[in-house]
């Protein structure tokens, strides 16, 4: 099969999409000309016009706005946030707006816009630009969070999150862009809310998601050396997430580690880890176990930030522990 | 590595036991299987073989103390090996089984059982500073596995960080019998005594036998929840009598060793007309009825202190005889106190008799799971009206305790019918 980037996934699923529905348009800063300030929407503009690909001043919550209107017009906006560190401005169109509209209007209004992006650290952007901020959308009924790993998972989701009739956040990790990987030629989608088991094991379950996915995998492979075989679960979309998918894992493994790049207090990985605390309590044999960052803002020296967030190592530790090694 | 063995669950009601005394001494090896200690249950002396193979290296209780199933009884290891760490853990060995501890009511019965009276006495165990021994750390895991595997988390090493029982620990661990299921006990409170003033009369407090706290247990509970109806009738039992003293003149002149009592008929005539009327054969189980699949009769037995029902199983299918010398055989050793759990339990109808006290009637409270048990009085002689005249009867007063939630007035009426059949024709205890 062709191994693709992972940005040049994300562009495929935009121009398909945009092919597919004369609806759907693209805006956000450095999308047309530029083609994009990590290249995602390469070529787009001389495909689909200046109409459909559309340049924005440097306004998050003005454009948010245009977009959750449009939306509300029966359009299908994706709007490119060039890094979640700075969608903040636009989280009350998004979430006073965007997320309440079909429950406020009785379902008489939806808004299916698609806001994506970058997000998390890219090595040594310094404390605003290094965010991972996905619990400020996961915590708001009325918004779906998807944040893929994997140029295949990339590509099926977001076609899968512009075709959603709701508000989608869809975060890409900043590192991730030019990761190669397996992308058939064939379309295809992947379902809202299902998760991806990454590697089959039966001693330890780790449960995580985009980035921390990679590291993870490395640190099955830490472990596997000292005999422990891990599961490493890919949630892909955190709100809704995959519960299913979590519950067989741990009653086969009865050992879990939640493993985010984000920080600890009220986080993604705090709510799942708490969500199995509580329905798969008769399963655990250990305490759930988390790796995150520290809960610190991220350092600007290049020496310290891979010392605050998460590492193969320390998730290889956790599992360690885990298992009562 | 020195184990320890706790006090075992010998019965299913047993929740203490008395220590009657040590076979084996401290300094004596012992292999798996032996025979360590006769503990004195609720219903009979047991003997307790041990687990482990090893030396005694410390007895920690003495005879004549109660201990509490579950709590530390012995500790067996290598010779001369340093125990000193464990018994610190253990607190000083097997603590006497405290009056005033508040039972857990198990949430599987799902009858509203009674409020735990807490006695204003401290227990022993918390005058001596300690609250029970040590809190069991096991990861939820583990304290499910234990649970499905019947076994006492008390008796397992923790292999996890603080001690902490961890699922490996339980799958290496050997199956020991779980705790006894422990039942609210619905004891009268100190502060109740002394409200009658018991207190002001002159007397001596006697501890109360293990056996004669489970009877006061479970016919608290029985009582407070099963309704309980009774039907009486009187039964010519001429023909039954003379059938019995035919019957015992043969087996003398055979030299048979036995007799065949009048109770030995009663159980006889109503196994089988328990066959004939499953509906009577039946149980309450909380929100189903459970009919039996076998009619086994549990007889009651006095004894010193107590009594017991040891049971006559497949009672229906057994010939007068045998069931004869099966209630003797079974009554010498519940004397003797030396029934075993399965020959005393898993009877379907329960039959006690006080004939041979001269009681005319009266009616006995219900055996559990049984839906009915049969009281019976003396056979005498009485004038009775036949065709208008006054004659002397031979008659005997039966009286069925019936529980109303699985039996009916009627389906009672008509098994006693039944049973006064076979017992007025007794041929037919014989076919």
């Amino acid at each position: 099969m062709r191994e693709i980037a992972f940005r040049d996934a994300l562009n495929e699923a935009l121009a398909e999409e945009m092919e597919r529905d004369e609806s759907v348009f693209l805006m956000g800063e450095e999308v047309a000309n530029y083609n994009g300030a990590y290249k995602v929407s390469k070529g787009l503009l001389d495909k689909f016009g200046p109409r459909r690909v559309v340049d924005t001043p440097i306004v998050e919550l003005g454009f948010a706005g245009i977009g959750v209107g449009a939306a509300m017009g029966g359009l299908k906006p994706v709007i490119e946030m060039m890094t979640f560190n700075f969608a903040i401005l636009a989280l009350d169109q998004i979430v006073n707006h965007a997320a309440k509209l079909r429950y406020m209007s009785n379902g008489q209004l939806s808004c299916p816009l698609v806001m994506r992006g970058a997000a998390g650290a890219g090595g040594s952007l310094a404390s605003q630009h290094s965010q991972s901020l996905e619990q400020q959308y996961a915590h708001i009924p009325g918004l779906k969070v998807m944040m893929p790993a994997t140029p295949y998972d990339a590509k099926g989701m977001l076609k899968t999150a512009i075709r959603d009739p709701d508000p989608v956040i869809f975060i890409e990790s900043e590192v991730m862009y030019g990761m190669n990987g397996e992308v058939p030629e064939e379309e295809y989608l992947i379902e809202m809310g299902k998760g991806d088991i990454k590697r089959e094991g039966a001693d330890c379950t780790i449960v995580t998601w985009s980035r921390a996915v990679h590291w993870s995998l490395q640190a099955a492979e830490i472990a596997a050396e000292q005999g422990i075989d891990v599961e490493v679960i890919d949630l892909r979309t955190v709100r809704p997430f995959d519960k299913e998918i979590i519950a067989e894992s741990v009653k086969k493994t009865n050992r879990v580690i939640v493993v985010e790049e984000a920080w600890p207090m009220a986080s993604v990985g705090a709510s799942v880890a708490e969500w199995i605390g509580r329905e798969l309590f008769d399963w655990l044999d250990a305490p759930v176990g988390r790796v995150h960052q520290r809960d610190i803002p991220m350092p600007y020296a290049y020496n310290l930030e891979p010392l605050s967030l998460p590492s193969a190592e320390k998730i290889a530790e956790a599992v360690k522990k885990a298992c009562y090694r | 590595m020195a184990e320890v063995m706790e006090m075992l669950a010998l019965s299913p009601t047993m929740e203490e036991g008395t220590l009657a005394e040590w076979t084996k001494a401290e300094g004596d090896s012992v292999a798996e299987g032996d025979i360590l200690a006769e503990v004195e249950t609720d219903k009979a002396t047991m003997e307790m073989e041990s687990f482990y193979s090893g030396t005694v290296l410390k007895l920690l209780a003495e005879p004549g103390q109660t201990v509490r199933v579950g709590d530390p009884l012995v500790i067996i290891g290598e010779e001369g090996e340093d125990i000193s760490g464990l018994l610190s853990e253990l607190g000083g060995g097997a603590k006497p089984a405290a009056k005033a501890k508040p039972e857990q009511a198990e949430p599987e019965e799902a009858e509203a059982a009674p409020e735990d009276t807490r006695e204003s006495a401290p227990a022993a165990a918390e005058e001596a500073g300690n609250d029970d021994g040590r809190r069991i750390k096991a990861s939820p895991l583990a304290r499910k596995m234990a649970e499905d595997k019947g076994l006492d988390l008390a008796s397992i090493e923790g292999s996890g960080p603080g001690g902490r029982i961890i699922k490996r620990d339980i799958e290496s661990a050997k199956a020991a019998p779980a705790k006894a299921t422990r039942a609210a006990a619905a004891a009268p409170s100190a502060e109740l005594h002394a409200a009658a003033g018991i207190s002001e009369v002159p007397g001596e407090q006697q501890p109360l036998s293990q056996m004669r706290k489970t009877i006061a247990k479970r016919l608290v509970e029985v009582w407070q929840s099963t309704p309980h109806f009774y039907l009486t009738m009187g039964i010519d039992m001429a023909a039954a009598m003379k059938v019995r003293k035919d019957i015992n003149a043969q087996l003398a002149a055979a030299e048979a060793g036995y007799k065949v009592s009048v109770n030995d008929l009663i159980v006889k005539a109503a196994a089988a007309a328990l066959a004939k009327y499953p509906a009577m054969n039946t149980g309450f189980a909380g929100d189903s009825l459970y009919a039996f699949d076998e009619v086994n009769i549990g007889v009651a037995v006095a004894i010193e202190d107590g009594l017991i029902t040891p049971t006559v199983r497949n009672a229906d299918q057994k010939a007068l005889g045998a069931i004869a010398r099966e209630v003797r055989e079974l009554a010498g050793r519940a004397r003797d106190k030396k029934l075993k759990p399965e020959e005393y339990s898993a009877h379907t109808f329960s039959i006690s008799n006080l004939g041979m006290y001269d009681i005319d009637e009266f009616m006995a409270v219900i055996n559990p799971p049984d839906a009915a048990i049969l009281a019976c009085g003396a056979v005498k002689q009485v004038p009775v009206v036949v065709d208008g005249e006054l004659a002397v009867g031979t008659r005997m007063k039966l009286t069925l305790a019936c529980d109303h939630r699985v039996v009916d007035g009627a389906t009672g009426a008509e098994f006693l019918n039944e049973l006064r059949r076979n017992l007025e024709n007794p041929m037919l205890l014989l076919v």
